[in-house]
């Protein structure tokens, strides 16, 4: 997993609530094996005509020339419905490192965190203040400070996030491995049960 | 103070707590099935590592099946190398595979209650977010990522933050035409695709006391969908009856010394909820859905909120987008609108109850013409039992063609797809954009809803039907 400690970057607003995962990736291209090349399907029915690439939608944000960036900030209870880590995948395959929302649904959130994409949970008004921002504002996110800055404004919150996964995060390290450590102690834990 | 069930259960599998993080808590079952497990099977060979617990794992083939033909090799290239996928795995790792074919087959979700693989007290989880299904028994079940799968393969652990709990106690006699869909389309509605969100939900009451194994977990199923880590029924006389004599539940001694354990799973009387609910069955009525998240439902007989409902701008322009895509229009009523396709299916209604609910209103009736069919049993297990009992000949009698063990058509995943544009009235459990199919539009329903739209080809109160 890669490591995440700052980053500066504009943003992509996606003022949709409910975003579900089956928007973020399409069950059909659930068919992979790999992890790998989910990101030109990320939200692929809002992008195109038809499922049709020569087709974009031209009011879809991630069609408009003027947004880019590696945040996407969408409105609240993002990543609900299915499990699929694949929309983790596809966000992170598009390009994007954090995600910023008033509210997101927890496996969604895990999922993120597992693949070190760092879902930001800001208030309700903050979300508002940086939907106003400009295509060219930029926004500050640094995980040891558990900040978010709109940088024009100098405007912050802080996050929360537990401090074992931001550990994690900081220094790309996963659970798994951790947890492969701990054998002893599970079969000691089974032993007793 | 007390403990909930929930918090019973989890505090006697948490193997170790993390200061200011999570705990590792120990998983007794784990269920996969080929989609949301091939990446971690080789990220563990990746690490050179070895499945911990292999026998604790139960896999089978479900989302990405064919319900027609299934002797025949899956035509879909993808599809069937991500199937075969899983049988390699499952070989080369010593994995208990039900895959198509077997007569243990079906949905993950209706078989592992039906083979008595989920029983009582356990930690269950499963790469889908319908795991919260097994809750029904009184386990605490839950759907997780496929890195949190290969966490499971590497340690029989996850890392895993403590919810919150809550409890939504619903009491008295469910109105005629009112099933156990119902109900949590009803709380869904009430509380909203996001009100449960963070917490562990526990299902309490008379009403829920006094329904079936199978109406109990359609409730549990759909926990997920108003944002719950997972939903929960303390076991009780009507849990133990169906888990005994089942493949895989407990024999002989085993059986009694599980059965007193079992006994002792329910919340205490003072035990303390992060919330409550309280619901009064006699409020629920048939319900649908009209919108693109589950949350947005109401009485068959309602209308859609106006547009002056809406104070909150950003809740209205999604209203609007929800109304686009649906092909309808604020305020409007739903009964007598046309419907081009029915499906009953699904984890959330494919057993047999529900296939018994809707041969008992189709009985010696047509479908109508007009009406396209997705009839499709959980399990292997279910197809047999629909022969058994006879319900086939009331399908077939009906015009209506009862389709093999899957899926189907909940997911558009597999060749089960509903077209642009056309309206599906539908016993799954999502209606989000192009859930079933690009451009297709659900609405969610009971199986008795449902069956009122085969005959009618309607959006119909099924109580019209009732005698």
């Amino acid at each position: 997993m890669q490591s995440l400690q700052t980053i500066t970057s504009k943003f992509i607003p996606l003022r949709i609530e409910n975003v579900d995962t089956d928007q973020i990736i399409p069950a059909r291209f659930l068919k992979a094996t790999t992890k790998d090349g989910f990101g030109k399907n990320l939200f692929r029915d809002w992008r195109y005509e038809n499922d049709d690439e020569t087709k974009p939608k031209a009011d879809f944000v991630l069609n408009q020339a003027q947004y880019s960036g590696a945040i996407l900030v969408a409105a609240k209870n993002f990543g609900c419905g299915s499990s699929r880590e694949h929309a983790a995948w596809s966000i992170l395959d598009y390009g994007f490192k954090v995600v910023v929302s008033s509210f997101f649904a927890d496996i969604f959130k895990n999922n993120a965190l597992n693949n070190g994409v760092l879902p930001v949970t800001v208030s309700d008004a903050f979300l508002q203040e940086i939907f106003a921002q400009g295509p060219n504002d930029s926004l500050s996110v640094d995980l040891a400070a558990q900040t978010i800055t709109i940088d024009a404004t100098g405007a912050f919150e802080t996050f929360e996030i537990n401090a074992y996964k931001k550990t994690c995060l900081l220094n790309g390290y996963d659970d798994i491995d951790y947890l492969l450590s701990m054998r002893e102690e599970i079969a000691a834990f089974e032993a007793k049960k | 103070m007390g403990n909930t069930l929930f918090g019973k259960i989890w505090d006697k599998h948490v193997v170790k707590q993390i200061t200011d993080g999570p705990s590792v808590l120990y998983i007794d079952k784990h269920f996969i099935h080929e989609v949301t497990s091939p990446q971690a099977f080789s990220g563990i060979e990746k690490r050179g590592a070895t499945i911990f617990r292999p026998a604790q794992i139960v896999a089978t083939a479900d989302h990405n099946v064919p319900t027609m033909n299934q002797h025949l090799p899956i035509a879909d290239q993808l599809s069937r190398f991500q199937v075969d996928t899983l049988i390699d795995n499952c070989n080369k790792h010593g994995v208990t595979l039900y895959g198509l074919g077997h007569p243990n087959q079906g949905i993950v979700h209706v078989i592992g209650p039906e083979l008595g693989i989920t029983q009582p007290g356990m930690t269950i989880v499963c790469g889908d977010s319908h795991t919260s299904t097994h809750g029904a028994f009184g386990s605490v079940a839950f759907g997780i990522g496929t890195s949190e799968v290969e966490m499971v393969f590497a340690s029989q652990c996850i890392m895993q933050t403590k919810p919150k709990s809550m409890r939504i106690n619903i009491e008295g006699k469910l109105n005629a035409g009112v099933v156990s869909k119902d109900i949590i389309l009803y709380i869904i509605a009430k509380i909203s695709a996001s009100g449960a969100t963070g917490y562990f939900v526990e299902y309490a009451g008379s009403t829920i006391r006094a329904l079936s194994m199978e109406a109990r977990m359609t409730i549990c199923n759909m926990s997920i969908e108003m944002g719950a880590r997972g939903g929960l029924i303390a076991p009780d006389q009507t849990t133990f009856d169906y888990i005994q004599g089942r493949t895989f539940a407990p024999k002989g001694a085993d059986w009694d010394r599980q059965l007193a354990a079992w006994k002792t799973l329910y919340s205490d009387a003072d035990a303390q909820f992060d919330m409550e609910i309280n619901i009064d069955a006699a409020d629920i009525e048939p319900m649908i859905t009209y919108g693109t998240n589950p949350g947005m439902g109401l009485a068959v007989t309602g209308s859609l909120p106006t547009m002056e409902s809406f104070t909150d701008a950003t809740e209205k322009q999604n209203y609007e987008k929800a109304l686009k895509y649906m092909g309808l229009t604020a305020g409007q009523s739903l009964l007598g609108m046309p419907v081009q396709n029915v499906f009953i299916g699904s984890c959330t209604n494919s057993r047999i109850e529900d296939f018994r609910l809707v041969a008992s209103i189709i009985q010696g009736k047509q479908k109508d013409p007009a009406v396209k069919t997705l009839i499709v049993p959980g399990s292997q297990e279910v197809a047999k039992q629909i022969k058994q009992e006879g319900l086939d000949k009331i399908f077939e009698a009906a015009g209506i063609e009862i389709r093999q063990a899957g899926c189907s058509a909940c997911l558009g995943m597999n060749e089960d797809k509903i077209p642009a544009g056309e309206y599906c009235v539908s016993t799954s459990n999502r209606n989000f954009e192009g859930r079933q199919g690009a451009g297709a539009r659900t609405m969610l329903v009971s199986p008795l809803t449902a069956a009122a739209a085969l005959l009618t080809g309607k959006i119909t109160d099924i109580r019209t039907l009732l005698n």
